[in-house]
């Protein structure tokens, strides 16, 4: 590789001081932003959170901190609810997108080249199509007049129409199909790399089929499992557009107590708060993920 | 290698993909449905496109798709700048300050609930527009640079990949018959890696264009996007139209789709031979 | 057909001392984090030659030649093309051009666009550029090409495009790394000889970094043999050939036998090895420095060990005994193993002159033989 550094400096400082620059200013200082309001009062004002820092006379600045909305938060059951309510959800859809993933991701990889290209495409197509519509799709699909419904019914293996709209089992069902592209990709992308023919080795050797995946496919697709459900878990922990469309009013999920916070309540210093809370929750999931996608790329080099 | 998948993988293929597709296509089939309950089929009056007509003349509709549109090109292209400039550095420059640093940014976004980015980011707005009076009011800026910071850590990973499969030798080649390093960015890198940057402007601009979370808490009074409007007359229940909109956003993508594809494998057998 | 190799040779510039070398190499060292390497290098080459940088992977002779295209900084140590300092001019300033391994052609710019490339950098009239492309190309004979792209052409035509591209800036320096080394046998036999040619009309000193040294003892003017980051020796093909300096190089360029042993005569006209490894003694008449009872090593080319099933005359040294133990008929020569009693194994080859010369065969019992003047004496 050539040595940038005879370009000089200068040169190589420009080129990632522009995104660098930019992604500090609004990724960076707004968390910062965040946890500043995290800690002040709600006012009556625009906007409506009382600024930290005041002049208290002529010469002295107060710095108010304010622990009440954070004490608010772990006092209420509510919030924890939500809190704990998000990560299983997200744990068990991921666990859901798995089980329906893998065999997909792990069938794409074993076939033909030109089969494959299709199938990828087929699993892309929805990815860009957008959530939003997918989502309402399954408004359509469960509720009590809907196509289900109304298909059950006129076989006649139900007499009334089920209830799957706005419950819980609405949201895992929402959740996991938007999600699923997500895990089926990054698994894919790993999978593809396989060799093959230690497979054959194996069964060679006197291995059976699912004794072979179990101890050679399993362990060798590892990091692409983690990537991908990585990829599922921490967004779905913070998912709003879902739960609000398909759960009911007892589907608690974080992401939409920050928002009804933020928007229903106008409490800006609690709805931040609340987000602070769920970054430090999630940060070390994000780290886990960064270290896999590192481990990723170092053993492809 | 052997090609043959056993029944089970082949039926969890089968079923896998019928699950993606079956609410889709009766999203699509619905839009011919004549009558309003969407879900209900009117043998009688369907198939019809009177809700594709209703769809085309819904003023709300095709406001806010314009400024959805709008929002996306800038978003997409400016991205496209600002994440090739981060994938390049971060591909080529060994070691650099604050690596470690722009590697996490561009990272981060990927698996960051919306939520958290929106939220910050408006307070981010609003404190700016205390202390220096910008941006003045939420409106298209605000969302569109919304949009920039998560779609140029996508538009990042997409660059940095490709570049790091780039034979670099060609690059080196060019510079030893005599072209300064920019030169050699405009010249020989920059045509080889098209495709992946049209896919960062593509994959930036539906980001963009899809975008709910974000864009609510960072747009201001009469800058509405299309996903705003389709979420408030979502959260009443179904209706027609929204099927309509269905229809058309599958059948672009689709064809966009199918046509970029096409496209990249007419290139790729030209890179493959050549690099 | 005269060569510039051979044109060199003749004139022998290194041997010289008032010649001015073109490049020279002065104490040249490439650090990685711990790893040395490249460790204190120095050469002088000359005007017209075609200097092979010749050692095995990871010997450091890809990082000195990109050191010599400017690629990579060196950690220590000077450059010199034509008597002007280059050690930290960047690669677009330098008058050198490198063909690449991998040829490295532009693959969304056609033939004649890739070979005008380096002539557009220096902004030259149209027309020029577009003459000497033409010239160039017809050189390479890829005159019928210009307007192909390179996914479209052969491995062999995709190296001559990348050659004419190198050499039409006309550059003081052309460097090559490893520039046959995607190409079968035969084409690249051929194209050793067209590479010569080449370069002998047009002059260009050429710096070849190769792994093989068939093709280093063909190309080459001189070879600078390569191992662990420094040169263990510099010279003419024949000179690393006959007279190598060192184990290593006995051993790396060609095949040889490698006889341990001690001093035990040491005259300045002649020397006599005993070696427990052959089982008899060596006589080797020219004399070496080295301490008294030092161990040396004799070093026999297989082509120069005569083999008989009668016992030669009358002679003490430089014969053994021993037994056929495998034989490799190569067509036009063969491969003779054979098992002395102290348990080395000999490797003896013989052309095939005669269909019908003296037949050896398996498990035979054979007399090994060779001249005072054949052995070379290693002290390390």
């Amino acid at each position: 590789m050539v040595r940038l550094e005879r370009v000089g400096i200068t040169g190589r400082g420009l080129v990632v001081a522009l995104p660098y620059l930019w992604l500090l200013l609004f990724f960076v200082v707004p968390f910062i932003i965040v946890l500043k309001i995290s800690f002040s009062d709600v006012a009556l004002a625009i906007p409506p959170y009382k600024p930290l820092l005041e002049w208290v006379g002529k010469n002295s600045l107060a710095i108010k901190v304010n622990f009440d909305n954070y004490a608010f938060l772990f006092t209420d059951s509510l919030y924890l609810h939500a809190f704990a309510n998000s990560l299983k959800v997200a744990f068990l859809s991921t666990l859901a997108c798995l089980l329906i993933g893998y065999p997909m991701a792990y069938g794409i990889a074993r076939a033909k080249p030109s089969v494959r290209n299709v199938l990828l495409l087929l699993v892309i197509l929805p990815f860009w199509t957008s959530l939003l519509l997918r989502v309402y799709a399954w408004i359509g699909l469960l509720k009590a007049n809907g196509v289900i419904n109304n298909i059950l019914m006129s076989l006649g293996v139900i007499h009334e129409p089920l209830t799957m709209l706005y419950t819980p089992f609405a949201m895992y069902v929402g959740i996991v199909y938007s999600y699923l592209p997500f895990l089926i990709l990054p698994l894919y992308a790993n999978l593809e790399k396989m060799d093959w023919q230690l497979l054959e080795a194996a069964e060679d050797l006197g291995c059976r089929p699912w004794q072979a995946f179990y101890k050679i496919t399993l362990p060798l697709s590892r990091n692409g499992i983690l990537a991908g459900s990585m990829l599922v878990f921490i967004p779905a922990v913070g998912e709003f557009v879902i739960p609000a469309l398909l759960g009911g009013p007892n589907a608690l999920m974080i992401g939409r107590v920050l928002w009804d916070e933020f928007f229903a309540n106008r409490a800006w210093p609690v709805a931040s708060a609340v987000a602070i809370l769920l970054l430090i929750l999630l940060v070390p999931f994000m780290m886990w993920y960064q270290s896999v996608q590192a481990r990723e790329s170092a053993g492809a080099r | 290698m052997n090609y043959r998948s056993s029944f089970f993988i082949l039926s969890c293929i089968a079923l896998g993909f019928a699950f993606l597709y079956v609410p889709i296509l009766s999203m699509v089939v619905f839009s011919f449905n004549a009558s309003k309950l969407v879900t209900v089929w009117d043998a009688a009056n369907s198939p019809t496109l009177k809700w594709y007509y209703s769809l085309l003349n819904n003023e709300e509709i095709l406001d806010a798709a314009w400024i959805s549109l709008k929002v996306a090109v800038i978003n997409a292209s400016g991205s496209v700048i600002l994440g090739t400039l981060a994938g390049f550095g971060l591909a080529r420059f060994r070691q650099f300050r604050g690596r470690f640093t722009l590697n996490a940014m561009t990272t981060a976004p990927l698996v960051m609930p919306e939520v958290i980015t929106g939220l910050s980011l408006l307070l981010l707005f609003v404190a700016l527009e205390q202390l220096i009076g910008w941006p003045a009011g939420r409106g298209i800026t605000t969302m569109t640079i919304a949009h920039m910071t998560f779609s140029m850590a996508y538009v990042t990973v997409i660059i940095n990949s490709r570049l790091s499969s780039f034979d670099t030798a060609l690059e080196e080649a060019a510079m030893d018959l005599g072209a300064r390093p920019v030169k050699v960015f405009f010249v020989i890198t920059l045509p080889i890696i098209f495709p992946a940057i049209l896919s960062g402007w593509l994959l930036a601009f539906t980001l963009s264009w899809d975008d709910l979370v974000i864009s609510s808490f960072t747009s201001g009074p009469g800058s509405s996007t299309l996903p705003m409007v389709v979420f408030s007359k979502v959260r009443l229940g179904v209706s027609p139209e929204i099927n309509v909109l269905a229809t058309l956003t599958l059948t672009v993508v689709t064809a966009m789709i199918v046509g970029v594809s096409l496209w990249m494998a007419r290139r790729a057998r030209l890179d493959q031979a050549a690099a | 057909m005269t060569t510039s190799a051979g044109g060199v040779v003749k004139a022998q510039p290194w041997n010289d001392p008032s010649a001015r070398p073109y490049v020279e190499v002065e104490r040249i060292s490439k650090t990685f984090g711990d790893f040395k390497a490249v460790n204190d290098v120095s050469l002088k080459i000359y005007k017209g030659e075609i200097f092979c940088l010749l050692g095995a992977s990871g010997c450091g002779k890809t990082t000195l030649l990109r050191m010599l295209g400017g690629f990579e900084a060196p950690t220590a140590g000077k450059i010199l093309i034509d008597g002007e300092d280059m050690t930290n001019v960047p690669p677009y300033e330098r008058p050198v051009n490198m063909m690449f391994q991998s040829y490295a052609l532009f693959p969304h710019m056609n033939v004649e666009q890739n070979v005008a490339f380096g002539l557009k950098q220096d902004r030259l009239p149209k027309n020029e550029i577009k003459d000497r492309v033409a010239t160039m190309l017809d050189l390479v004979k890829m005159s019928d090409f210009t307007k192909r792209k390179p996914h479209q052409l052969s491995g062999g035509q995709r190296q001559r495009v990348a050659l004419a591209r190198s050499l039409v800036k006309r550059p003081k320096l052309l460097l090559l790394d490893e520039p046959l080394g995607a190409l079968d046998k035969k084409l690249r036999e051929h194209t050793q000889f067209e590479l010569i040619s080449l370069q002998d009309k047009l002059g260009v000193t050429f710096i070849v970094v190769t792994h093989d040294q068939e093709e280093a003892m063909t190309l080459a003017s001189r070879i600078g043999v390569m191992n662990h980051g420094e040169i263990v020796q510099a010279g003419t093909p024949s000179e690393i050939y006959e007279f190598p300096s060192s184990k290593f190089v006995a051993d790396f360029v060609g095949s040889v036998n490698i006889f341990e042993g001690k001093l035990i005569e040491d005259e300045p006209d002649y020397v006599r090895i005993g070696s427990t490894e052959l089982g008899g003694t060596i006589y080797v008449s020219h004399g070496i420095s080295a301490p008294p009872e030092a161990v040396v090593w004799a070093a026999v080319r297989p082509e120069k060990i005569f083999m008989s099933t009668a016992p030669p005359q009358a002679a003490a040294d430089n014969v053994v005994r021993g037994t056929v133990q495998d034989i490799a008929y190569l067509g036009d020569l063969s491969i003779y193993l054979v098992r002395l009693p102290t348990g080395k194994v000999v490797r003896v080859t013989r052309p095939n002159t005669s269909r019908h010369a003296e037949a050896i065969g398996w498990d035979q019992q054979v007399y090994l033989s060779w001249d005072a003047t054949s052995p070379v004496v290693v002290t390390r």
